[in-house]
């Protein structure tokens, strides 16, 4: 059956532009056109489907099929305010219908009670501007179970003895577990920890007409062909597009926000495929770009009336950014482990989700998981251990022999709110529509780089029980690599230290929505997407509530 | 190049290293590649060529086979790493066009210094050609290895024609088969490296998910190791 796609002029008003399409953008689309409202999604992407979703790691990885391309948009990285910052790729996130949500690794870990709160429970950080969120790990839980539920994740509830607390169990039964899993699995047990099937946004069975996982081994890096991985486009875009209320408008990138003599969001202006510029009239704004475009489009949408950028009064636009803390160990074994079949992860493990300051010596806690995310060609440049030959016959040997024998172990953690980490314009490079690039300003706060190795001591220590014949850590240095864009317009009641409130609307400007990465306080442990759908949802309930009150109304 | 003792070696240890139920279904090419990898080139004297002169071409397939070589089991000739490279220049890797051009000339030069009776790179024995691919690897050994997917990904800055060649070999080599770029020609590199062909599989994965009871809570998994 072909559905007529609803189309609008720029010149509608319609009820609610949304720039972005990605994991908040996707769902908001949804739940607002399915409620009756008037939607255009601008996507600065094309409109990919699964036909377009090879296995060729040269057209995904190197051309960037899926994501910002390093050329068109270029961008700059320095790691403190007094340093000139140099071109170099800091990141990357998807530029698709669908957005980062096409490329995940999905794993779906909800965020604790603890990540909520933190704060509170454990004072202030020095060099940290971490503070409590407005709202409970009580508030998202109904939404965190939609998510599981018309999104789609596989899981086991209740089998960590650290889960927060849930309404309704997974939808569906945990994906087939891999050799890496069981592996961690027991190893953990021998070292007293509580391994756990990983819940994963990926179908385990068939679903609303999507396929369960087939195993393909392509995941992380790769759109699904068979749409068993939750992507919004996957998941949510079709229902958008089959209410007749919502227009996905793909290749138009919106690079201003337009307000009017009353301080009110009008529009979006944008580029248009053929580089003309459009304006979508719009009576309220969402935006849901990620957490490097969203603050960026506020900075460029600077005017008389808001010379610091849009909705900017706090000056905390841009800035908090958290990329999450990670360390990764390899281990290679005895036994053929085939894991380049299937998903990434199939176990995990939360024993170490809230560390004891006292006791570590620093802020934090994170998770571990048992994977294998590396496809051949990245497996031979970067997963073979050190003193291997780099070419001739014993790289060769070694390639073959350890492909299907290795897998990593992934420390994932909190990363800290630090006010100089941060996207802002830069004031030299331009990207290829002649608007200023990203400039991103880096450095982990110190903690996170204790965090970083201890949960790598644990990996290693795991591996150790695991009886891996070879193991190591890659290098723990400072990032200046971020695909975790989180907090960059957070939310909060103060308005002079976050952008949005509690349903997601700006302080300054009261029909601009911000609703994606840079809406969080916290980072969690490492896993956000999960957080950033169960927010979208809320958010499109909140959204929906002041609109019914008539409080968007001009 | 392969002798008559390592053909016979290969064929004797390439039912225990590939599986028995692999070898039989590719016998005749494997052993067709084997035979055919002692030749100079494996591409016809006629090749048209879409950025390479038949003399670069030559000495690229020489080059890919010193770093991925046929030593038994088929390596980047018989994955048709040349014709990859070929594409791969007027597509993807269009920005290495100058490298490849000005780096040639440059190894050839490295040839005429460190054996000044060799006339080219494809017609040094394999020891010398070792010796003096030895002389391009700046980085030997690797040392710290580095995340796959940020060495992949990789910057932007110009690099010599050593990194550049040995990253295009690799691809060339384990590129996916199903696509049109060319490489891993009948999925030779998939196989050497273990990985089936296809798309699709279904579990058990492995011999050790094959006997998994299934996840149990700790608990009953000690009593379940009780008994």
């Amino acid at each position: 059956m072909t559905i007529e796609k609803t189309k609008y002029k720029t010149s509608d008003v319609v009820d609610f532009v949304i720039v972005g399409s990605g994991a908040a953008g996707g769902i908001l689309a949804k739940e607002l056109s399915t409620n009756g409202f008037s939607v255009v999604v601008l996507e600065q992407g094309p409109y990919l489907t699964e036909k377009d979703f090879v296995h060729d790691e040269i057209t995904v990885l190197q051309e960037d099929l899926l994501t910002n391309h390093p050329k068109l948009q270029p961008n700059t990285f320095r790691k403190t305010p007094q340093d000139k910052a140099k071109p170099q790729r800091a990141l990357v996130y998807g530029r698709a219908v669908g957005g980062t949500s096409n490329h995940f690794t999905a794993n779906f870990w909800r965020f604790h009670e603890i990540d909520f709160k933190e704060r509170s429970k454990i004072g202030a950080v020095a060099g940290s501007t971490l503070v409590d969120w407005p709202i409970s790990y009580a508030d998202l839980e109904p939404y965190y179970t939609k998510v599981e539920w018309e999104v789609g994740v596989s899981g086991l509830a209740n089998a960590s003895p650290f889960d927060p607390p849930r309404s309704k169990p997974y939808p569906m039964p945990p994906l087939p577990v891999k050799a890496n899993g069981i592996i961690f699995e027991r190893a953990a047990r021998k070292l007293g920890w509580n391994p756990f099937p990983a819940p994963m946004a990926i179908l385990s069975q068939p679903r609303a007409g999507r396929s369960a996982c087939v195993n393909c081994g392509f995941c992380l890096s790769f759109g699904c062909e068979v749409k068993a991985k939750s992507s919004s486009l996957a998941s949510m875009i079709p229902l958008a597009e089959k209410s007749g209320k919502c227009e996905i408008r793909p290749n138009s990138y919106v690079h201003k926000i337009e307000i009017d003599e009353h301080g009110r969001a009008t529009g979006a202006l944008y580029f248009d495929e053929k580089k003309n510029v459009q304006l979508q009239k719009a009576k309220a704004v969402i935006l849901s770009a990620n957490g490097a475009e969203t603050p960026r489009l506020l900075m460029l949408s600077a005017s008389n009336k808001f010379p610091d950028g849009l909705a900017n009064s706090s000056g905390y636009v841009g800035k908090n950014l958290m990329f999450n803390t990670g360390a990764v160990s390899v281990g290679v074994f005895e036994e053929q482990t085939n894991d380049y079949k299937g998903y990434a992860v199939s176990r995990i493990l939360h024993d170490f989700y809230q560390l004891d300051a006292n006791k570590v010596g620093f802020y934090g806690g994170g998770g571990l998981d048992a994977r294998y995310d590396m496809t051949p060609i990245g497996f031979a440049m970067g997963g073979l251990p050190a003193g291997t030959p780099r070419w001739g016959k014993q790289f060769k040997a070694t390639l073959a022999h350890n492909f299907t024998r290795t897998f990593e172990v992934f420390g994932h953690g909190t990363s800290l709110p630090v006010e100089n980490n941060s996207f802002s314009v830069d004031p030299d490079v331009k990207d290829a529509w002649g608007l200023p690039a990203l400039r991103l300003t880096y450095k982990d706060h110190p903690d996170d780089l204790k965090l970083a190795h201890w949960l790598a001591d644990r990996s290693m220590e795991l591996l150790d029980a695991a009886n891996a014949k070879q193991k190591w850590t890659f290098p723990i240095d400072e990032q200046q690599f971020g695909v975790h864009l989180l907090g960059t317009c957070r939310m909060g009641d103060d308005p002079k230290t976050s952008v949005i409130n509690s349903d997601h609307q700006t302080h300054d400007v009261k029909n601009l929505f911000l609703c994606d990465g840079s809406s969080l306080v916290t980072s969690g442990r490492g896993q956000p997407t999960m957080t950033i759908m169960a927010l979208a949802f809320r958010a499109a309930d909140r959204i929906m509530a002041l609109a019914k009150r008539g409080d968007l109304s001009a | 190049m392969i002798t008559e003792l390592d053909r016979r070696k290969f064929l004797a240890r390439g039912i225990a290293a590939l599986g028995a139920t692999w070898t039989a279904a590719h016998w005749p090419a494997v052993v067709a590649a084997a035979d055919h990898a002692h030749k100079a080139a494996l591409f016809p004297e006629n090749q048209k060529w879409e950025f390479f002169t038949a003399a670069e071409a030559k000495e690229v397939e020489a080059l890919a086979a010193c770093i991925i070589p046929s030593d038994g089991t088929p390596g980047a000739r018989e994955a048709g790493v040349v014709y990859f490279i070929d594409r791969a220049l007027m597509t993807f890797a269009a920005d290495d066009q100058k490298t490849y051009r000005e780096g040639l000339p440059e190894i050839q030069k490295r040839v005429h210094e460190l054996f000044p009776e060799v006339p080219l790179f494809s017609a040094a024995t394999s020891d010398q050609q070792e010796t003096v691919l030895e002389s391009l690897d700046q980085a030997g050994t690797h040392t710290a290895p580095r995340r796959p997917r940020a060495t992949f990904r990789g910057g932007t800055a110009a690099q010599p024609l050593f990194e550049v060649l040995r990253l295009h070999t690799i691809a060339g080599f384990l590129i996916d088969p199903d696509g049109d770029r060319k490489g891993n020609r009948g999925g030779v590199g998939w196989t050497l490296i273990g990985r089936e062909p296809g798309h699709s599989f279904q579990p058990p994965f492995s011999a050790i998910d094959k006997d998994y009871p299934g996840w149990q809570p700790a608990s009953s998994a000690k009593d379940a190791d009780k008994k």
